[in-house]
């Protein structure tokens, strides 16, 4: 594999290519977009921006045979270099706090200052996680705090803390599963996936030791009840359910798809991705799910940070609650909160729950994510139960003023079959030869909006899926409303300028076929150099 | 409530336009019985920025900050001086409100920060290729171990005495659900770190030898001499590290023959927050092994004007595209926690790691001297970094918990990371960083000398 750059141009260098139109400069620089060497073409290995003691001649004596001949090759940047570089990059992203970032299924709503400003208390902050339990209470009150909450709002009767994300949470769900089904001697081998799911459940289920099978929707975007009710059997271990679905739909037969789902001796998962849709109106432990992971980096808005860290704890039905993993906190009548961690599990169990806890075991080291629990649970008692309610209506008027804003310029297959949830869902159909959904959303990137989910999910041809969230404004949706119309109006035209859109990015687009043939994964030095 | 936008009259105007006579008819396929008529039962009403502050400022008093105290914990989680700049950047909006850069045209900030994130990462381990980042060290190790049974089809996994037993327990968690089987014995509480035993259990069906770098009592194994002994069998090498600071005087673990090198990136920008958010580490020494790799993957390429530009790369490999056959179920990682690592050693460089290291080592070297001077006290380790163990004669727990009334966070004990007795809680890991002061190192032998007359 060739990993050397392959790409000559640095920035500081013109671009020849530049359209008619523009006005090329000697930096490649535009006004206030500013292009930014990688730190290696920047750095070198004698500066450094932090100030400390130099080392003294014997630096190593106890480090045994092992220390370090070898350069590390890192280049450091001053202080202000720092914050230059770093704040470069940054003007080159989009984010929720310049503009609507309307990804279905991905709920990017506000993040409130005041969760970071909470998580930065050194009382959260500055705690490690094996300090002794009495010096920890605090820390202990938030996660069962949060608990108490996250279970009010779900009906549910359990919940398991420590899954780092939504698909850590999945793989707690499915173990959960799987260890209540192992601890009645029952080896069932299949869960059952809908085509629409995200492409975590399958693969979590996979990691989970199963074999994935699809359930079929029908014609209405919904669970086949009937096809569904057919291949359910002794070898069934879950059903994989998301509710509300990536159609943007509410699973009006779910209720029905559980009972026949336990009758059959299966149990029900269901993805809360899309939670936020039912927060404060719907409980899904009322349905008869067994257990749902819950984004906190979705519904509970704490920063999704360009990729994570998020956070997945897992509700869990009675069925369920005794299996879940270590650690966990409990309150017991006296009113103190435990740890219960591998040493205390079996004393703890028998003392307070008759000994039915048989946790699967330890999903990660250490508690979970303290930092995201924090924000969470400032958010859900700065909204409240009235808060929370209103969110989720905003949201889900939010996504049907869009749907009802734009259906009679695109196509909404299921637009018919009446009201969305949280987010509206469009197909390509009507677009002109050579348009494609790909050239509507680099258009809509010119334009100043972050796309929508394209091509997702897989059951609708060219799929979008638009999921505004309660946070903004109708003004924003009116002005996106206006993107999207004229957006739809170029791709029925055939508008080819939209080929090779965005226009007015940092970037053209770019060529990812190559990215993935000749991986260049990491800096190397020119070899001129 | 402060954070929705929408007035009543907009509702109003937009209902209108949908054609729906309330919020609530919109939920009209939700069943009638499921729905619920009014605000959750229990909880309170919204309340005001300032009432939400009172409320977790209450509940993080009730907790001992480690600023308070003369602190020595580490065992996997690690307090340095995180300076200003690093939270400066990542409370940036354009980084801290960002999604996934799905759309790389607009996201070339965190892509090129990914890139450079990754290269960082690759040189600091001695390896090839890194990827964007895990959950954690403990499920990084946890995927290495995956990677590696793909890699050589073969399922018996071998585990150090001196791996952090959180993540021996993440393994036995998962290889009870899956076709791979543990073997792991507890560590002695010795100064060897238990090589010859460890190389002795190698056989024809491992997968894979997993060994701790310096490992959880502080001990510093010969990774080379495992490495030869693993490849001999046909088995792979991975290398955890907990405190990637050690690298700045240890050799990186890609140059002692390490296959693949996992770890905790905590230590570097990110704090201590109770266990978590934290940064999972993923490094490889063979590119050929790249498309078996968990996780994202940033890559250079150009765009349509031949430019630069970083893309999300070899996606085939992931959920959502694979689905069930993907090499990992992980979609969100630890985006940001990589880019606080990311501007952390950008401002060290290799002059500043370096530096750092070297007085995280002499202090530790200091406070290893001055508690060996204690009575009935005996330091365990030839050879640590910025952590060592320290053997008592009696069981050292309740004395962890005496002390912290004397502001001294002494440790963590071993009693507290292997509950199973047969020696180990009478041992204290000691970690001493550059936070901790001469008087630090003082009111702990104190506080030890005076638990002990």
């Amino acid at each position: 594999m060739n990993t050397m750059n392959q790409s000559g141009w640095k920035p500081g260098t013109p671009v020849p290519s530049a359209g008619e139109d523009d006005y090329p400069t000697a930096t490649g620089n535009k006004a206030l977009m500013l292009e930014e060497p990688l730190l290696f073409e920047l750095g070198t290995r004698e500066t450094c921006g932090v100030d400390l003691p130099e080392p003294a001649a014997d630096a190593s004596p106890r480090l045994g045979q092992f220390a370090r001949k070898q350069p590390l090759d890192l280049p450091g940047l001053s202080e202000p270099e720092t914050v230059r570089h770093y704040t470069r990059l940054s003007r080159q992203n989009y984010a929720i706090d310049l503009g609507l970032f309307p990804l279905g299924s991905c709920t990017m709503k506000h993040n409130p200052r005041l969760n970071e400003k909470i998580a930065r208390m050194p009382g959260f902050a500055d705690v490690h996680p094996l300090q002794p339990v009495d010096t920890v209470r605090g820390a202990l009150g938030v996660i069962n705090e949060l608990a108490h909450w996250l279970i009010a709002l779900t009906g549910m009767h359990g919940v398991a803390m420590s899954p780092k994300a939504g698909a850590h949470g999945e793989l707690c769900g499915i173990l959960c599963i799987r260890a209540a089904l192992e601890a009645r001697g029952d080896m069932r081998k299949v869960v059952l996936v809908p085509e629409s799911a995200h492409g975590t459940n399958p693969a979590t289920a996979a990691f989970a030791g199963y074999e994935v099978e699809d359930i079929p929707a029908g014609p209405d975007g919904r669970v086949d009840l009937a096809a569904l009710k057919q291949r359910l059997g002794p070898d069934v271990a879950a059903v994989m359910i998301t509710n509300p679905n990536t159609c943007g739909l509410f699973e009006r037969d779910m209720k029905a798809i559980s009972d026949a789902v336990h009758a059959a001796g299966g149990f029900v998962y269901c993805d809360g991705a899309n939670f936020n849709a039912i927060m404060g109106r719907v409980r899904p432990g009322d349905l008869g799910v067994d257990a749902m992971h819950i984004n906190l980096h979705k519904t509970f808005s704490t920063p999704h940070g360009g990729g994570g860290p998020g956070s997945g704890p897992v509700v869990l039905s009675e069925a369920l609650s005794p299996f879940g993993p270590l650690p966990y906190t409990a309150r017991t009548k006296d009113g103190v909160i435990h740890l219960v961690e591998e040493e205390n599990a079996d004393a703890f169990s028998a003392e307070h729950f008759d000994g039915r806890m048989q946790s699967f075991g330890r999903m990660t080291a250490f508690h979970g994510q303290m930092g995201m629990f924090t924000r969470a649970l400032a958010y859900i008692l700065s909204h409240g139960a009235d808060g929370l309610r209103q969110a989720s209506g905003d949201a889900v008027l939010n996504a049907n003023y869009l749907l009802r804003s734009l259906d009679d310029v695109l196509d909404a297959p299921f637009g018919d079959a009446g009201h969305c949830m949280h987010e509206a869902l469009f197909s390509d159909e009507g677009f002109a030869e050579g348009m494609s959904t790909l050239d509507l959303a680099k258009g809509l990137i010119d334009e100043g909006f972050h796309p929508m989910t394209m091509y997702f999910p897989l059951v609708v041809h060219g799929a979008m899926l638009i999921e505004p969230t309660e946070t903004e404004s109708k003004a924003t949706l009116d002005q996106f409303v206006v993107a999207m119309r004229s957006l739809a109006d170029r791709v029925k035209a055939g508008d080819e300028t939209l080929n090779t859109a965005p226009h007015h990015a940092p970037r053209a687009r770019l060529d990812e076929a190559q990215a993935a043939r000749k991986p260049v994964l990491a800096h190397r030095k020119p070899e001129t150099d | 409530m402060r954070y929705l936008p929408l007035t009543d009259t907009d509702r109003a105007v937009m209902l209108e336009r949908i054609g729906a006579e309330s919020v609530d008819a919109l939920f009209a396929d939700v069943p009638g019985e499921h729905y619920l008529d009014g605000p959750v039962e229990g909880l309170p009403l919204h309340a005001s920025e300032m009432a939400v502050e009172n409320h977790m400022r209450r509940l993080s008093k009730q907790n001992l900050a480690a600023a308070d105290t003369a602190f020595f914990c580490g065992a996997g989680a690690y307090r340095h001086h995180v300076p200003s700049t690093v939270d400066h950047i990542i409370q940036r909006g354009e980084f801290l409100t960002a999604y996934t850069p799905y759309q790389p045209e607009i996201a070339q900030g965190t892509l090129q920060m990914l890139f450079e994130f990754q290269t960082q990462v690759a040189r600091l381990y001695g390896c090839e290729i890194a990827n964007a980042s895990m959950y954690d060290g403990s499920t990084a190790c946890w995927e290495a171990i995956v990677m590696a049974a793909r890699l050589t089809k073969r399922d018996r996994i071998l585990l150090s005495g001196g791996l952090h037993p959180h993540y021996v327990s993440v393994a036995e968690t998962m290889a009870r659900f899956t076709p791979g089987h543990v073997d792991y014995q507890l560590p002695v509480l010795a100064s060897d770190p238990g090589d010859d035993a460890l190389i002795a259990r190698i056989d024809e069906e491992t997968s894979c030898v997993v060994v701790q770098y310096p490992d959880i009592m502080g001990r510093i194994s010969d990774l080379p001499r495992i490495a030869e002994a693993a490849h001999e069998k046909g088995a792979l090498l991975i290398v955890v590290n907990t405190e990637p600071v050690a690298l700045g005087a240890l050799e990186a673990p890609g140059n002692l023959g390490a296959d693949i090198v996992v770890g905790e990136g905590q230590a570097i920008g990110v704090g201590l927050q109770f266990g978590g958010p934290y940064l999972g580490l993923f490094a490889i020494t063979n590119p050929k092994h790249v498309r078996q790799m968990p996780g994202r993957l940033c890559g250079e390429t150009v765009d349509a004007d031949g430019k630069r530009g970083f893309v999300l790369t070899l996606s085939t490999r992931e959920q959502h595209i694979r689905r069930e056959k993907a090499t990992s179920n992980i979609c969100t990682n630890s985006g940001l926690c990589a880019l606080a690592f990311s501007v952390h050693m950008t401002l060290l460089g290799e002059k500043g790691l370096t530096a750092l290291a070297a007085e995280n080592h002499r202090l530790a070297c200091k406070a290893a001297d001055r508690l060996a001077q204690v009575d009935g006290v005996s330091v365990l380790n030839e050879s640590f970094f910025n952590e060592f163990t320290i053997v008592l004669e009696r069981e050292i727990r309740p004395l962890v918990r005496e002390l912290t009334d004397k502001g001294v966070l002494a440790g963590v004990s071993l009693g507290r990371l292997f509950p199973d007795g047969d020696g180990r809680e009478n041992g204290l890991l000691v970690t001493v960083t550059e936070t901790v002061t001469d008087e630090d190192i003082e009111a702990l032998a104190t506080a030890i000398e005076e638990a002990l007359a």
